[in-house]
């Protein structure tokens, strides 16, 4: 059997397992990474592997969430309805925001996604009948499906794991296809791929979209795992947690975002338990993986996996470059 | 002779600075043209103009009769316009076959294929065409190497090769030869005489000998517009492109 399957079945048998020998509380933050990382994920699609590095990429995450909320609130808490109300709201909030976004790069691109972010930001907080402004949405009827509640965190951690398992094999495979090859070529050298024959704005448009889909998808899990809605969930601070955990943890990688959020969420939970120093904690540990692990924590397991594994074969094995990001 | 690229009246002009006026010529398919003319007489942009890189300011671009003018680069290449850069422009971080399947999955019409891991066992054709080509190109050896590992001639190489793997119309290849041994030059240039005679091939280059080596028609380009355009031999021949272009000692 292929080594990617026995991996993927460790996970798959990992998360079914956790349950059955973790306290509630680690369970609930198991919940919480797969959420952020699924989030993070997301993001690494356009960042990571198109090259398109976003600051408001909260903006989806909120309008996944509110959506989701808003939905199980007023009309019905069943999730398929729930889900594929964030998914439809962020895919048209994705296509109208991705036709400006696409008519700019680099820097430009970064503060153009970061307006649009805060001007839905400034809706939701001004939208009070529907948001509840700077309240958020609260008491959220847990998700229903097939009349089965989640109401007991268990079994919306399950969920909120098979969702992931799914994305995240979906992705795998998205990004080694050949239309993911093509995003990377974007990222290393968009004006050779147009030479090549390639639309480049088309590609790095989709990406835009599956990125902001996805986004959403994960505020919709939120709001089912939390049950409340906050607008500092929409606020750019949450675009920029997400950026540091998709670079901590590596760029343009799969497992990279993952483990970033992983990190980020274990560090904040233990962190708290200490300080209220939070933000300064995390810009701490952005600064040291910028400067000396700029491959984040993939590259690190990836040298370290190399060394041990054949010493002598490879000399000079460069991590991933990241320049570009 | 069937006429497959036709430029009718074309200028092009940055600001106030005119570098192209009123340039007018057309070209036969299959034909091979070299492009010669001092520094700064606009080749690169000439090439721009072709491949859609750049728009003109005044003027039209015809391929095959059909106005092309307002076409993007993209297009252009899909019809079968491939350019080759004046500098290495590769997809660095990327193995010599990473580069070389972008080009030819378009081909294979997988672009957006994005349900489908892009391998050996599941594109098999593929990457038997990539084989081949690495091959022909004699970079077989560097398949799974990443480009900026490698000699600069050795990335000058793929940088043709990617032109010709998609089996263009017309072929634009700006000094291909440029910054390369002497060895390396021989070699492309041979491999430049095995491209198929239906192709057309359009060279600048700066080496006189690679490009009345290959040329069949020579374009001299001077002071923004065309000096010259004629067989190879009467360029040679020519008093006014030896004094601008060569210099005033000697014939070429």
């Amino acid at each position: 059997m292929n080594n990617t399957y026995v991996k993927f079945i460790a996970v798959l048998v990992l998360i079914a397992a956790a349950p059955f020998f973790l306290p509630l509380f680690h369970i609930n933050l198991l919940s919480e990474i797969l959420i952020l990382a699924i989030f993070a994920l997301s993001l690494n699609v356009m960042m990571g592997y198109a090259g398109m590095v976003s600051l408001g990429h909260a903006a989806f995450f909120g309008t996944g969430a509110y959506a989701a909320g808003i939905m199980a609130q007023n009309a019905s808490a069943n999730m398929i309805f729930t889900l594929a109300g964030a998914v439809v709201l962020s895919l048209v909030l994705a296509g109208i925001v991705g036709l400006f976004c696409m008519k700019v790069s680099g820097f430009y691109f970064l503060m153009l996604t970061l307006a649009f972010s805060q001007m839905v930001y400034s809706f939701v907080y001004q939208a009070n009948q529907w948001t509840g402004g700077s309240n958020g949405l609260s008491g959220i009827p847990s998700p229903v499906l097939f009349g089965f509640s989640f109401s007991n965190s268990v079994w919306v951690y399950y969920l909120i794991g098979l969702i992931f398992l799914l994305i995240f094999a979906g992705l795998r495979v998205l990004v080694k296809s050949p239309f993911g090859q093509i995003l990377i070529g974007i990222r290393e050298n968009e004006t050779r791929l147009k030479s090549m024959g390639y639309n480049t704005s088309m590609y790095k448009y989709a990406a835009f979209i599956i990125s902001g889909v996805i986004g959403g998808m994960s505020g919709a899990l939120y709001t089912y795992f939390n049950g409340f809605i906050a607008p500092s969930d929409v606020y750019w601070t949450m675009s920029g947690t997400v950026l540091i955990m998709v670079l901590v943890g590596g760029a343009g990688t799969m497992t990279g975002p993952v483990l970033g959020a992983a990190l980020i969420v274990l560090l904040e939970t233990v962190v708290a338990a200490y300080t209220d120093m939070w933000m300064l904690i995390l810009g701490s540990v952005f600064i040291i993986f910028v400067i000396f692990f700029p491959s984040g924590i993939h590259g690190i397991l990836q040298d370290t996996l190399n060394k041990w594994q054949k010493p002598k074969l490879n000399p000079d094995v460069k991590s991933v470059k990241r320049e570009q990001i | 002779m069937e006429c497959i690229l036709k430029v009718d009246g074309v200028s092009k002009q940055f600001g106030g600075l005119e570098i192209l006026k009123d340039l007018s010529f057309h070209v036969n398919k299959g034909e091979r043209i070299g492009i010669i003319g001092p520094n700064g007489a606009g080749k690169s942009t000439f090439f721009n103009l072709l491949t859609g890189d750049l728009a003109p300011s005044k003027g039209n671009v015809f391929y095959k009769d059909k106005d092309i003018t307002t076409e993007p680069n993209y297009k252009r290449a899909r019809r079968g316009i491939v350019r080759t850069f004046q500098k290495n422009n590769l997809l660095v971080p990327l193995t010599v076959l990473d580069n070389l399947l972008l080009v030819l999955q378009r081909k294979h019409g997988i672009s957006r294929t994005w349900f489908k891991i892009r391998n050996q066992k599941q594109y098999e054709t593929l990457y038997n065409e990539a084989d081949e080509l690495l091959q022909r190109w004699g970079l077989k050896h560097q398949r799974n190497v990443k480009v900026e590992s490698l000699s600069y001639g050795e990335q000058r190489q793929i940088e043709i090769m990617l032109g010709v793997a998609t089996n263009p119309d017309v072929l634009l290849l700006d000094e291909p030869t440029a910054g390369m041994s002497q060895s390396e030059t021989n070699y492309i240039v041979q491999l430049l005489h095995e491209l198929p005679k239906d192709l057309t091939l359009m060279i600048i280059e700066h080496d006189l000998e690679v490009i009345f080596g290959i040329a069949e028609r020579m374009i001299v380009l001077y002071d923004k517009h065309i000096l010259i355009d004629d067989s190879p031999d009467v360029v040679r021949k020519d008093p006014q492109v030896n004094q601008i272009y060569i210099g005033t000692e000697g014939a070429v």
